[in-house]
């Protein structure tokens, strides 16, 4: 039951921290529970379909179909939170200054929830499709009977779930005008934690050079199979031994979102300034 | 789209790796345990790594050092390359069952 439960609290883990940043920045988006919930829905139903057909996936492209397919998953979701925090470099200001409830829930709308959703459904189908994997094997096995299998993962659930709400609390208990900030921060960095793990499959598959298999080892400061290795490697991409390309894709991630959000932000700012009210929302709007 | 189609072909052609030069080394999953647990690899060369879960229950080949992460369902096996390597020993682990470790010894 404790093993069952300690793999499934990891595999969750990385999930909720995604969907726990995610609530925080989209709060007071409308109907963004809706959103949420429908990528994690989605995720999970994926992840089974990924299980059952792991076999054929693993076997394709030369059996570097799961280094392919994992790849393309992180990436898709590097693309989702990227394009989104873009979307919010240039409408975030008005949402957060906006006096007028109407005119903040109208703009939320045009919002591209659907990007943090897909992102979301990507999150859960990959850490979901390992769980499903996991827990079918101990299944058929028939290790310690199905009432620990599920006892354990419903410990190892809740215990994910509780990480992802801790953070989504402490989160929302920064003042609204920080929010979308360091909201975008985080995303920004998870981003490009994404993108390294996504480069190390392509390195895997070998479709990518390692440039230096090894650049520095901190694994004797912070394992990665610690707890706050992992918690860290999902929100910021920590690595202990990160390989070159990894640290290549994870810089110019971080350059390119970071700088398309600068780059239309400034536009924003540059068309208000020119509108002639200086603020980016006019009270009479 | 076809141009793409085929520059995408042409791609995964040239960077698909030379199956057939690469030496094999074959580690087995067996009662938690990799056999053989220390597994010498010649050092400057590509080395192809199959691993064979002959357990019932899924593993995940995994190592920090050498930056491989992958799914060995029950009966199951993989490729996995490794290497160019320099000597020494990298340790990997199956990430499902956690005292299941063994090393890659580079010479």
């Amino acid at each position: 039951m404790l093993p069952t439960a300690i793999i499934v609290f990891r595999e969750v883990l990385e999930a909720a921290l995604i969907v726990g940043i995610v609530m925080a920045a989209s709060r007071g988006a409308l109907r963004r529970g809706m959103w949420v919930s429908g990528g994690i829905a989605a995720g999970v139903l994926g992840a089974c379909g990924v299980a059952a057909f792991a076999a054929t996936i693993a076997g394709a492209a030369e059996g570097m179909g799961q280094e392919l397919f994992d790849a393309g998953i992180l990436f898709a979701a590097v693309g989702m939170l990227g394009w989104h925090n873009v979307w919010m470099s240039r409408h975030g200001r008005e949402l957060a200054t906006s006096a007028v409830q109407l005119g903040n829930a109208v703009r939320s709308g045009a919002r591209p929830l659907w990007a943090l959703a897909f992102a979301v459904a990507l999150a859960v189908l990959r850490e979901g499709s390992e769980i499903v994997l996991f827990l079918y094997g101990i299944a058929l096995a028939g290790q310690g009977g199905p009432l620990a299998m599920a006892m354990g993962g419903i410990i190892g659930l809740a215990l994910g779930v509780a990480a992802g709400t801790a953070i989504y609390w402490g989160l929302v208990s920064i003042p609204m005008r920080l929010l979308f900030t360091v909201t975008s921060w985080l995303v920004l960095l998870l981003a490009a934690g994404l993108a390294s793990q996504g480069a190390a499959f392509l390195m895997q598959a070998d479709l990518l050079p390692p440039l230096g298999s090894n650049l520095w080892d901190t694994s004797f400061l912070l394992s990665e199979q610690s707890l706050a290795g992992r918690i860290l490697h999902t929100l910021i991409g920590y690595t202990a031994q990160p390989a070159g390309i990894q640290l290549v894709f994870y810089v110019a991630t971080l350059l390119t979102i970071g700088g398309l959000m600068r780059l239309v932000g400034a536009r924003d700012r540059t068309a208000a300034g020119r509108a002639g009210g200086g603020s980016a929302v006019s009270p009479a709007e | 789209m076809r141009r793409l189609a085929l520059a995408l072909a042409v791609f995964f052609a040239v960077a698909a790796p030379a199956l057939a030069d690469d030496p094999v080394v074959t580690i087995t999953l067996k009662d938690h345990q990799f056999v053989p647990s220390e597994v010498p690899v010649p050092a400057g060369v590509k080395v192809q790594l199959l691993v064979k879960n002959e357990q019932d229950v899924t593993a995940e080949f995994e190592s920090n050092s050498l930056h491989r992460e992958k799914i060995v369902t029950a009966g199951g096996q993989i490729a996995v390359f490794v290497g160019p390597l320099d000597p020494g020993s990298y340790e990997f682990f199956d990430d499902f069952h956690n005292s299941t470790r063994g090393h890659l010894v580079v010479k």
